[in-house]
């Protein structure tokens, strides 16, 4: 059997869009296996409704599980539901995303269907009817490519890695009801969102971040400044350096104790450039760099480079681009 | 309630490091890497002690899967505070693959009296983010992955999660596993007092099974080098030419 199951993640009770990519990667990898991409979609009344436009992106079966008890994240039951689905249909192959919900449940999933799983999955082929993946190790220094020796495989594909360029099929909606778990031992009191509207630094486009070379927290105001002046999709980072001295949440730090980024443009500002914040962020398209320092080793892997005073360059830097867009 | 406490770590190479291997590679050259214990654990560690020591009474005891070298690194945690150590040690080297480590560590825990079991949420070296989760599901006991602080009480852990745009309060029913990120529980230093203790605490070396890995490494690679960058220019001056770039060049601004 070489079909291939996509699953989809939701947000505020729609499948993000995060999931066309995978979609896509599911019927690409499908079809060298000789079988069809199917999608599964979990969660409460109603969410079937817009299912079946996966279909757009290669989903020959759409399968929806609609449930109060499935409305959340919950994780024992999702990934109850999930292993059931995989076990009774044998798949190939089971597909996430590589987000912070993506990477809590597959484990889980991997572990029920007793198959290995791959994180992060950033590249994928198929050779010799053998799944081969290639994935970040050592939080981006290096480039480990692995084999599956067993099926299913279970992968967490990173975001924007392979883009959603998947040909049309079906999209046929096929309801089952879902088998729960009993005596789920985990439950969701509260959520407390970070700011309203804020962009997760993992998911922006453009990156503003701060390192030590900002002098302490009450600068932060210049960054984000210039992060309002790109826009919507713009959030705030920062180095470790900062995050350890208590300046910035963790949930901002980008590197190998932080979180891996690549937006379309990163500003590293007042970052000297340590090899762990450098793997981090080293496949954003363009990095541009604001440093003192003309030797701090940021300057190596940017693209555009300013050697001058941050607390100088950021308020112009900040005028400039808004002047740009207000020309549109 | 005494409330033991067990966390699982992991040697691997310190951040810092510049990772090196030849063509063809399936490991890294360990010539010159210094190994800590995975920076994740620390904190896991580090949450252990502050809840045994918060409760007055309970024992953390650190456990980790690999070849005597990381004897070593459970003698680092026992010199940090942990009361005992055991080293599941297996032949060859532990692979890519988690579901072997997790089956692996699952099998001794399940024989053991804990009641919570603590993860940092990634190792340092693979980035897997999975064995944490595995564990759990494989012993049937609820998991609460990526927390930055908790609280037990009575038989249920209150953890806070970080998530996508937030943070997420959960609670779970004790027995439980938990998956640690940063936040609060930053590793205290070994004291000299502690480094002299350590020689005298328990560390138990038991020989255990490792399932033949299903995922497995055939190569690696250095990530592609970036195209020479170059210096717009020196201070404020330099912007405007800067923002001519983004937009003409690199064609990142509307």
């Amino acid at each position: 059997m070489g079909d291939v199951l996509a699953i989809a993640e939701l947000k505020d009770r729609k499948i993000r869009p995060v999931v066309n990519e995978v979609v896509a990667v599911a019927a690409s990898v499908a079809k060298r296996l000789g079988g069809s991409a199917h999608a599964l979609v979990l969660g409460g009344a109603g969410v079937g409704e817009h299912s079946g436009e996966l279909g757009t992106f290669g989903a020959e079966v759409v399968r929806v599980g609609e449930d109060p008890a499935l409305e959340g994240y919950v994780p024992e039951t999702h990934a109850a539901v999930i292993a059931e689905v995989v076990a009774s249909h044998g798949y190939a192959a089971v597909l996430f995303t590589a987000t912070a919900l993506g990477k809590d449940l597959a484990p889980r999933v991997a572990a029920l269907v007793d198959a290995p799983l791959a994180s992060d999955v950033m590249h994928l082929e198929v050779d010799g009817g053998k799944l081969v993946g290639t994935r970040p190790i050592y939080g981006g220094k290096a480039l480990a490519r692995v084999r599956f020796e067993a099926s299913p495989a279970v992968l967490s594909l990173r975001r924007n890695a392979f883009g959603a360029n998947g040909s049309p099929a079906a999209g046929r909606i096929e309801p089952f009801t879902a088998a729960l778990p009993d005596g789920v031992r985990m439950r969701i009191v509260d959520f407390r969102a970070v700011e309203a509207g804020a962009v997760d630094v993992s998911e922006a486009t453009v990156i503003v971040s701060g390192g030590r070379g900002m002098k302490g927290a009450e600068h932060w105001g210049l960054l984000e400044e210039l992060r309002n002046a790109l826009g919507p999709g713009a959030a705030l980072g920062a180095s470790r350096a900062v995050v350890d001295a208590g300046w910035r949440p963790h949930g901002e730090q980008v590197g190998q104790t932080g979180k891996t980024v690549a937006p379309k443009l990163y500003f590293a500002v007042g970052i000297s450039g340590a090899i762990q914040h450098l793997a981090g962020m080293r496949t954003a398209q363009t990095i541009v760099a604001i440093n003192k320092d003309s030797d701090a080793p940021i300057f190596a892997v940017a693209d555009y480079g300013i050697v001058g005073d941050a607390f100088e360059v950021l308020p112009r830097l900040t005028a400039e681009i808004t002047a740009l867009r207000a020309e549109g | 309630m005494t409330l033991d406490i067990i966390v699982c770590v992991k040697r691997v190479p310190d951040t810092d490091t510049r990772v090196r291997f030849t063509d063809g590679a399936t490991a890294i050259d360990p010539e010159g890497v210094k190994y800590i214990v995975s920076p994740y654990d620390e904190f896991a560690l580090e949450a252990a002690f502050r809840t045994t020591e918060a409760g007055g009474s309970g024992r953390v005891t650190v456990i980790t899967l690999g070849s005597e070298a990381s004897e070593e690194t459970l003698r680092a945690t026992l010199a940090a505070g942990a009361d005992a150590a055991v080293l599941l040690r297996v032949q060859g080297s532990v692979t890519m693959d988690g579901l072997a480590t997790a089956k692996t560590l699952a099998a001794e825990l399940e024989t053991r009296e804990e009641q919570l079991v603590l993860f940092g949420v990634k190792a340092g070296d693979d980035d897997q983010q999975q064995v944490g989760p595995m564990v759990a599901t494989l012993l049937g006991r609820p998991c609460a992955s990526s927390v930055t602080s908790f609280e037990v009480d009575g038989g249920v852990i209150r953890c806070e999660r970080d998530v996508e745009g937030g943070t997420e309060v959960v609670e779970l029913d004790l027995p439980a596993v938990v998956t640690l990120t940063k936040g609060e529980f930053e590793l205290r230093y070994a004291s000299l007092k502690g480094i002299m203790a350590a020689k005298q605490k328990p560390l138990e070396v038991k020989d255990a099974d490792l399932p033949e890995g299903r995922l497995t490494i055939e190569r690696l690679d250095y990530p592609p080098e970036r195209a020479e960058g170059r210096i717009v220019g020196e201070g404020v001056e330099a912007v405007p030419e800067l923002v001519r770039l983004l937009r003409d060049e690199a064609n990142v601004l509307c």
